[in-house]
């Protein structure tokens, strides 16, 4: 990939919110490169949904995340493919991940409470066919996410006029 | 026995039974130092709210966390102890390296290279050194600030040569030949440039390197902006054919490295430049504190990459401002280092610091006002832009309605 798609991409990262004309000034390109860079990103799936990172303990509504390590078979010429399509698709499944190691499949889930993402792991995720073991850690505190400290003690500590 | 206190009328007396005022007990040279422009702007921003300031000259990020864990680390293995008067053997061998690594520099650790608290010692030690009473000391201004007050306590004469806005604040010889008389014996080159983010190009050194040589001048180089070059590669002075023991290169990781807090600086240049400098350093700081060291060390072995991540940043926070500020109608010439704009109010009627006043109670936001930074600076305005998008863009809106406002 070309070395200012790069740049776009590490831009909007950090902020999806920046609007092309000032990424395209801090870049030192013109708008309609930019746009066109985005427009076809998006296109291609490089770039494939913008969110917010929140801090879900400050939200009454808490979540429970879970990761499950999970050691399944593979299939015979289609490896891992089906059993995580077969796992994705479930809506509480946040994230699927092919891991090397010791484990083959890292699955991460959400849910409301402890009973109900425990439940998810017995009633759906143990029983398919290839899954061979399971192991369940529920997440306990969030301290940094997608590049960011939750509980910084942010703030900007320069004097207001240096020389 | 409390000693009786005999009041006499002409000696004006205090309740300690001191026969002088206070002002009397102070060394002239103190006195003769101005009180600092930007302290009084300090003054005047300091404590208020839902300010924006753009008149911070640090940079805006913390200190990379690996150069800050190799501190940590050291405190807690108890390296709490004096280093070599020079700073550490280890620490000196990663300045050399680094400066003939990134500028094509030679310097031979054990005896060109010593290591002090911030930039700030190096100029001050820089110029004790080299400075006799009467000696005139060579200042393209605006400058960064120190650099007359020092000159004026070592007794020398400060010669400002006003860099001009035609020239984008770059030294030009004529300029500088203009200035000089049979005393003069220090010039002081600081490019990039605090506050005006002028850089001279190697085209642009040359014939100022020709001037130095045919008047026998000593440079004092503050490249401590070095890395922050957005138009090509920084030249170092002392690179030039004839230079390096002309010069004394002053540097410190305080901007590129965000390493502000740490006060790591350092000076390289010709042996017996650097003994005279050790020996004022020896008595009035022994050495650079160590940790900062240790810091200093993993900074310059191993944050290249981070201290690349930032000077990108400061690219693109620079196109920002700069466009920001042409568009809502502040001429502003191009500024390639530092992490400074600085554009000109001339076309407002209002002194420099009477817009930076009126910016700061009507519009809330924080700028310094040019002219506390020498010559030519009247009629501008220092802009950091060591601040986050939002927040520029947030002050350039501001600043842009309080020029409707006028
Ligand atoms: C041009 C220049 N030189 C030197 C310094 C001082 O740097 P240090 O923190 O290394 O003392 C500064 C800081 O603002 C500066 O702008």
């Amino acid at each position: 990939m070309d070395d200012l798609r790069l740049k776009i991409l590490e831009l909007l990262r950090e902020d999806g919110r920046l609007p092309p004309s000032t990424i395209a000034t801090m870049l030192g390109v013109d708008e309609k490169t930019v746009r066109e860079a985005i427009a076809d990103m998006e296109k291609k799936h490089v770039i494939v949904k913008y969110g917010a990172t929140i801090n879900w303990s400050k939200v009454d509504d808490d979540k429970v995340t879970a990761l499950i390590e999970v050691q399944c078979t593979p299939e015979r010429g289609r490896g891992f493919e089906k059993i995580a399509e077969r796992i994705y698709l479930y809506p509480e499944v946040k994230s699927v991940y092919l891991m090397s190691g010791a484990y083959d499949l890292l699955v991460e889930i959400e849910g409301k409470t402890l009973k109900e993402v425990a439940s998810f792991v017995s009633s759906k995720l143990a029983p398919i066919e290839s899954v061979i073991s399971t192991k369940t850690f529920f997440i306990l505190k969030k301290y940094k996410q997608d590049g960011v400290i939750f509980e910084e003690l942010n703030g900007d500590h320069r004097l207001a006029v240096s020389p | 026995m409390i000693k009786q206190q005999v009041k006499s009328e002409s000696e004006p007396s205090t309740e300690q039974g001191r026969r002088r005022s206070m002002a009397d007990y102070l060394a002239d040279n103190v006195k003769a130092i101005p009180p600092s422009g930007i302290r009084r702007f300090f003054d005047l921003v300091s404590g208020s709210k839902d300010v924006i300031s753009l008149g911070v000259g640090e940079p805006d990020f913390v200190t990379p966390w690996r150069f800050r864990d190799a501190a940590v680390y050291s405190i807690e293995k108890g390296r709490t102890q004096y280093t070599s008067n020079a700073g550490m053997p280890e620490l000196r061998e990663a300045i050399a390296e680094y400066l003939h690594g990134r500028f094509g520099l030679t310097y031979d650790p054990a005896k060109e290279v010593l290591v002090t608290v911030g930039a700030s010692e190096a100029v001050d030690l820089a110029l004790r050194a080299l400075v006799n009473p009467g000696d005139e000391v060579l200042i393209p201004e605006p400058s960064y600030v120190c650099y007359s007050p020092i000159t004026t306590l070592c007794g020398g004469v400060v010669v400002g040569i006003e860099t001009r806005p035609e020239d984008e604040f770059k030294l030009t010889p004529a300029a500088l030949r203009a200035a000089l008389t049979p005393k003069s014996k220090v010039l002081i080159l600081s490019f990039p440039n605090n506050p005006t983010g002028a850089i001279m190009t190697r085209e642009e050194l040359l014939p100022i390197a020709k001037v130095v040589e045919e008047h026998d001048l000593i440079v004092v180089a503050d490249e401590i902006y070095a890395e922050l070059t957005y138009a090509g590669k920084h030249v170092s002075f002392a690179s030039l054919p004839g230079m390096r023991d002309r010069t004394v290169l002053v540097s410190g990781m305080s901007k590129a490295f965000a390493m502000t807090g740490w006060r790591m600086g350092y000076a390289c240049g010709h042996p017996e430049i650097i003994a005279a400098m050790l020996k004022i350093h020896q008595y009035t700081v022994m050495c650079a504190p160590i940790m900062s060291q240790v810091a200093a060390i993993e900074a310059l072995r191993g944050g290249m990459e981070d201290m690349e991540r930032m000077v990108e940043s400061f690219n693109q926070r620079r196109r920002l401002i700069v466009q920001g500020l042409r568009d809502i109608g502040l001429p502003c010439h191009e500024p390639q280092g530092a992490f400074y704009a600085f554009p000109s109010i001339r076309h407002t009627g209002l002194s420099s610091e009477q817009f930076a006043e009126r910016l700061f109670r009507e519009a809330k936001v924080a700028v310094v006002p040019g002219n506390v930074f020498g010559k030519g600076g009247e009629g501008f305005l220092r802009c950091s832009y060591a601040t986050s998008p939002t927040l520029l863009q947030e002050a350039l809106e501001r600043i842009g309605k309080f020029l409707q406002t006028l």
